[in-house]
């Protein structure tokens, strides 16, 4: 484990104590102890799809930026990628060869087999042969892609495609490592598959992102950015952000009264009812990671319903 | 197996299905039924003949053995009528607005409406309609059509293109409903929503085949069918799969060096949280290929995500 606390947005982190049980590889050694945004704001046009946005990677761990579609989790990564210039803030990356950027989009080649596309990426980036051989070999047996180095890219599966785009942006050993949504309709295997990538490139010292829709694998990250129509709703470890959940939880296994409605979803066959001033009728529930995500989306949507003079409810006790 | 009707009253039934292409089969010899009422979620690895299988009930595709039933007989072009079937890739026009969409889709399915707010429902049967919300809109896929009627589908946002996919799917209140993962890459609040309306489908009494790569959504499923290299290798609810099983759990100052351990001993482990879950090996072996690495190890119940694997990476090596 790498030491101490994340730190919450806006923070100063002092370099050194950041970067844990593993240093940077690469070009990060004597850099910042993480890598990141300062409030970064990126506007299309009048859209304004990220908002001050302030997040931290750090080397060694794996950090997980979540939120729905249009939540500006590609806008951000795109940042950190260097594919995209903000519209202001700060984004602190290592220089560009030492960043591993896998978009949403793409990131192979689709008439180069596996073994070019790997070759063609070590070749880039003036990888040794030998070494570019030997982390071929390694990462695609770790992905289950052995027997796949001769076909071409654009004939394999989505799912080891992935793999195949994960493996690129990893080979050079990049100080940062920035995967866009790979596992997005990904089938379970596979899923594991790139976990393990992943895993392994942060236990080698990478600072790994990885944008996901899924929560369950958000909890397997050191640290969380939660992404809501381009705003911060909540960051901080795992734990952290589930304790930050206003409120309380309580689950029911009948469907809610129309008072609770606009307060409840369903979730594993049960419903969840969320009561913004905690004084919950009923069992409470544990919340996890996704009932504390469900819950910011929910009270976003209810304050905004407010705002917009569309309400058909006033606030409950504690909503903020 | 012959012609035997296998389930008395299944909305779709196949009996000793298979599918070959050339060589290679990808469904081998399948049995499958759904009821009224039911959520029977469908999983497996991609490969693993789930895709090939839809095709078949949809009629798209006819079955090399075995027998595909579609309302007790074959699936006809009537019988397709009573199915809402959305796709993965959703299956709508861009170039329409949500209203123009769904008024194309009801003139195909012959139900003669123009449904530009998605249509009241009717007959106790599961329409489009969407319950109020907070905000005074719809959360159901109705809501979407009218909030975002005069906007191209293209220029939409996914979660809102699916609720619109769900409204053209919905709005001639099939019998059966066919979701080819209904709910890749959307915020969990939508996702809940969605399987509302897939639950209220169901309540209604459609019976609904749902496949899905988020396993923990397997729990909306009264009954699961796993798929493996296009065989049947389990069936029956999350817990009566999940079973007694139990995986080892490790938890270690530095889980890279753990990780390294369990993989040299060549015991494959996935991270989870800070901590390692370890499959097939107890306790006492996982201690022993730690070796050195300090380390707690105990013992957990399996997930259904982890006996999925157990059940499906066997076929696929």
């Amino acid at each position: 484990m790498t030491g101490g606390p994340p730190v919450d947005g806006g923070g100063t982190v002092g370099s050194g104590g950041a970067a844990g049980d593993w240093p940077p590889v690469g070009g990060a050694a004597g850099g910042p102890g993480w890598w990141g945004t300062e409030r970064v704001s990126v506007r299309y046009g009048r859209r304004l799809a990220l908002d001050q946005v302030t997040f931290q990677a750090r080397p060694g761990q794996v950090s997980a930026v979540v939120g729905g579609d249009g939540a500006g989790r590609s806008t951000l990564l795109r940042c950190l990628g260097g594919a995209l210039a903000p519209s202001s803030g700060t984004v602190r990356r290592p220089p560009r060869r030492d960043v591993g950027y896998l978009p949403a989009s793409s990131g192979i080649y689709p008439d180069l087999t596996v073994a070019e596309n790997l070759a063609f990426r070590a070749a880039a980036y003036q990888l040794p042969a030998a070494v570019a051989a030997e982390r071929s070999a390694a990462f695609l047996a770790r992905a289950g892609l052995t027997a796949a180095r001769d076909r071409l890219a654009g004939r394999l599966s989505g799912g080891m495609r992935q793999k195949l785009g994960v493996i690129a942006a990893m080979l050079t050993s990049p100080a940062l490592l920035v995967l866009d949504e790979p596992t997005t309709g990904v089938d379970p295997v596979s899923r594991a598959d790139l976990w393990s990538l992943i895993a392994r490139a942060a236990a080698d010292g990478a600072a790994v992102v990885v944008a996901t829709s899924y929560l369950d694998e958000a909890e397997r990250a050191a640290h969380v950015l939660v992404l809501d129509a381009g705003s911060q709703l909540a960051v901080g470890t795992p734990d952290q952000i589930v304790a930050a959940m206003p409120g309380q939880l309580r689950v029911s296994d009948t469907p809610p009264s129309d008072a609770d409605r606009p307060y409840a979803w369903r979730r594993a066959g049960r419903w969840r009812i969320w009561d913004p001033g905690g004084a919950a009728v009923g069992p409470p529930a544990q919340p996890d990671l996704q009932d504390a995500v469900t819950v910011g989306i929910l009270g976003r949507e209810l304050a905004a319903a407010r705002a917009g003079g569309l309400a058909g409810t006033a606030p409950r006790a504690g909503e903020r | 197996m012959g012609g035997q009707p296998g389930v008395p009253g299944a909305l779709a039934e196949c009996v000793a299905v298979s599918r070959r292409f050339g060589g290679f089969t990808a469904v081998d010899r399948v049995d499958l039924a759904i009821g009224p009422g039911e959520v029977v979620g469908l999983l497996g690895a991609n490969g693993a003949g789930k895709t090939t299988l839809i095709r078949m009930l949809l009629g798209l595709l006819p079955a090399s053995a075995g027998q595909v039933r579609l309302f007790g007989g074959p699936p006809s072009r009537p019988a397709r009528r009573r199915l809402g079937y959305v796709p993965q890739g959703l299956g709508l026009y861009d170039d329409l607005t949500p209203a123009e969409n769904l008024a194309f889709t009801a003139a195909v399915f012959g139900t003669g409406r123009a449904a530009a707010g998605g249509g009241p429902s009717a007959g106790g049967r599961p329409g489009a309609d969407g319950r109020p919300s907070a905000d005074g809109a719809e959360v159901g896929p109705a809501g979407a059509v009218r909030e975002y009627g005069r906007e191209l589908v293209g220029d939409l946002p996914l979660g809102v293109q699916r609720r619109v996919a769900f409204a053209a799917a919905l709005q001639h209140h099939p019998d059966l409903l066919i979701l080819d993962e209904p709910t890749s890459g959307v915020d969990p609040l939508a996702r809940a929503r969605l399987w509302e309306t897939i639950a209220a489908a169901a309540a209604a009494g459609a019976g609904v085949l749902v496949t899905t790569h988020y396993l923990d959504e397997a729990e909306e499923c009264g009954r699961l069918v796993i798929m493996a290299d296009g065989r049947v290798v389990a069936e029956g609810s999350a817990a009566e799969i999940t079973g007694g099983r139990r995986v080892s759990v490790v938890e270690a100052g530095s889980w890279a060096a753990a990780l390294d351990a369990l993989e040299a001993a060549g015991l494959p482990a996935a991270l989870a949280g800070r901590t390692l879950r370890v499959p097939g090996a107890g306790p006492a072996e996982v201690a022993r290929a730690l070796g050195a690495v300090p380390a707690r190890v105990s013992e957990a119940p399996a997930t259904l995500e982890e006996r999925f694997f157990e059940l499906t990476l066997p076929a696929a090596q």
